[in-house]
């Protein structure tokens, strides 16, 4: 679908922000499936379980690709260790990061802020800032100068999403992010969904990270190797790639500035392993409309929804088959959006309120 | 001063560890029952947002927000951690003839 449309203006300070308020589409109330109380409450049960298999799981894939990695440091065989390490640094950290996020992983809290407090590191993302970017997505999912975790802006940037394949676009940013805040400095944006009393959370993490790698650094130059290096740093670059994959997924080309999550997220089908190094964050739309239901049962929640949604994806490859057209037809032509079509079943909703696309 | 006890729901119109809404003249609140049976009774909307507490997870002692997982003590309204900051207002319940009773002070 294509609509009139100016340069939108992503910026949370910016034109659609103030636009965005003004139509009512900031911190407002969004489509919610119905589904019987009693069958939600047993769907947003927590339990520590899954979680601590899952992770020691991971903790023990980690330790072994990464001394497999050392151990062969120097021939060919290290490549592979160190490509399946890097995932599961990067990668895996990226959906163990979002559900430890929500605290809905484990039942404890200290669990999930522990490895919350992890993943952040490894998937190079600051905790509290991007804790409170991460709410801010939540409320206001895919708006135009609200949510500050839109993957691909239009016109989208094909040579940066490329980049973000290996970090090279975000990665940098981040970095100056943590060299400011280690200063005790906020970004203009930040301002406005960090609250105040959190910036000593802010500046003192950034100031424990940038100990962290300068003690692997100083390691890599007293050893004169960057092996120290490929096993911390390194993989939050080398190792991003099945993050974008998976990432590009949840939302690209579909629908802008709609107060209804099935127009603008994506449920893809995805196999154990995949599910595993994700969470089950492919269910995507059913974790932005009930996100106090914990990854393990959001299976069970896409049954209980999948009669008043768009029918999801049957793989990535599906999903990419809608995708990359979309991009590249919104480099030339940013109206042009993914219209998702709900079933004869599902219950309307009032959508495709404008904002920049009717506004200008 | 006299106490304005207000009459809200009966007793087994909530489960245990559960929360319902309770709205009178402009004031919304939130009504929770514990696994022990006691009830309990905040503000209804979440101090971060304005998101209805009601259709939130109730879990031991703990209300978390629907909306972006913000947890509160329902017992003393103490926020438990971000992304919410501020405590929830608390106000005290009785149980007589079957009826859960809030009062507004």
């Amino acid at each position: 679908m294509s609509v009139a449309i100016s340069k939108r203006d992503y910026s949370l300070i910016g034109r659609d922000c103030k636009l965005a308020e003004e139509a009512g589409l900031a911190s407002a109330e969004w489509y919610a499936c119905p589904i019987p109380r009693k069958r939600l409450k047993e769907l947003m049960q927590r339990r520590d379980g899954p979680a601590i298999r899952d992770t020691l799981l991971w903790f023990a894939l980690l330790g072994l690709t990464g001394w497999l990695g050392w151990h062969f440091w120097g021939t060919w065989w290290c490549v592979p260790a160190f490509l399946v390490y890097g995932v599961l640094y990067c990668s895996c950290s990226d959906s163990r990061w979002h559900e430890c996020g929500h605290r809905t992983a484990f039942k404890t809290t200290w669990m999930n802020d522990v490895v919350y407090e992890m993943a952040s590191f490894m998937v190079l993302r600051e905790s509290t800032p991007w804790r409170w970017s991460h709410t801010r997505h939540h409320t206001d999912t895919i708006i135009v100068g609200r949510d500050p975790e839109i993957a691909v802006p239009r016109p989208p940037d094909v040579p940066g999403i490329l980049l973000g394949f290996f970090s090279l676009k975000s990665g940098p940013k981040e970095f100056k992010k943590v060299f400011l805040h280690c200063c005790g400095k906020l970004t203009a944006e930040e301002k406005t969904y960090i609250p105040e009393l959190e910036n000593g959370k802010v500046f003192w993490t950034a100031r424990i990270w940038i100990l962290i790698y300068a003690a692997v650094i100083a390691w890599a130059i007293s050893i004169h190797s960057i092996l120290p290096l490929m096993l911390v740093g390194l993989p939050s670059f080398y190792g991003a790639w099945l993050l974008v994959i998976f990432g590009l997924t949840q939302h690209a080309g579909l629908a802008e500035n709609v107060l209804d999550h099935r127009l603008n997220c994506r449920t893809v089908y995805m196999n154990p392993v995949f599910r595993f190094v994700y969470w089950n964050m492919n269910y995507h739309l059913e974790h932005h409309m009930f996100p106090l239901v914990p990854y393990h049962a959001l299976a069970a929640l896409h049954q209980e929804m999948k009669a008043d949604t768009p029918r999801p994806y049957h793989g990535l490859i599906e999903a990419y088959r809608e995708i990359i057209p979309a991009i590249l037809r919104q480099v030339k032509d940013p109206a042009y959006y993914v219209k998702r079509e709900l079933p004869s079943s599902a219950k309307p909703f009032p959508t495709a309120i404008p904002t920049a696309q009717a506004a200008h | 001063m006299s106490e304005e006890w207000i009459k809200t729901c009966g007793v087994d119109d909530i489960e245990p560890e559960d929360v319902l809404r309770f709205d009178h003249g402009e004031r919304t609140f939130a009504i929770y029952r514990s696994t022990d049976g006691k009830f309990f009774a905040t503000d209804g909307l979440c101090t971060h947002q304005n998101v209805h507490l009601a259709g939130g997870f109730v879990m031991d002692n703990l209300i978390e927000c629907p909306k972006h997982n913000g947890r509160f003590d329902f017992m003393t309204g103490k926020a438990k951690g971000a992304p919410v900051c501020v405590d929830l207002k608390t106000y005290p319940t009785k149980v007589e003839a079957g009826a859960v009773f809030i009062c507004l002070g």
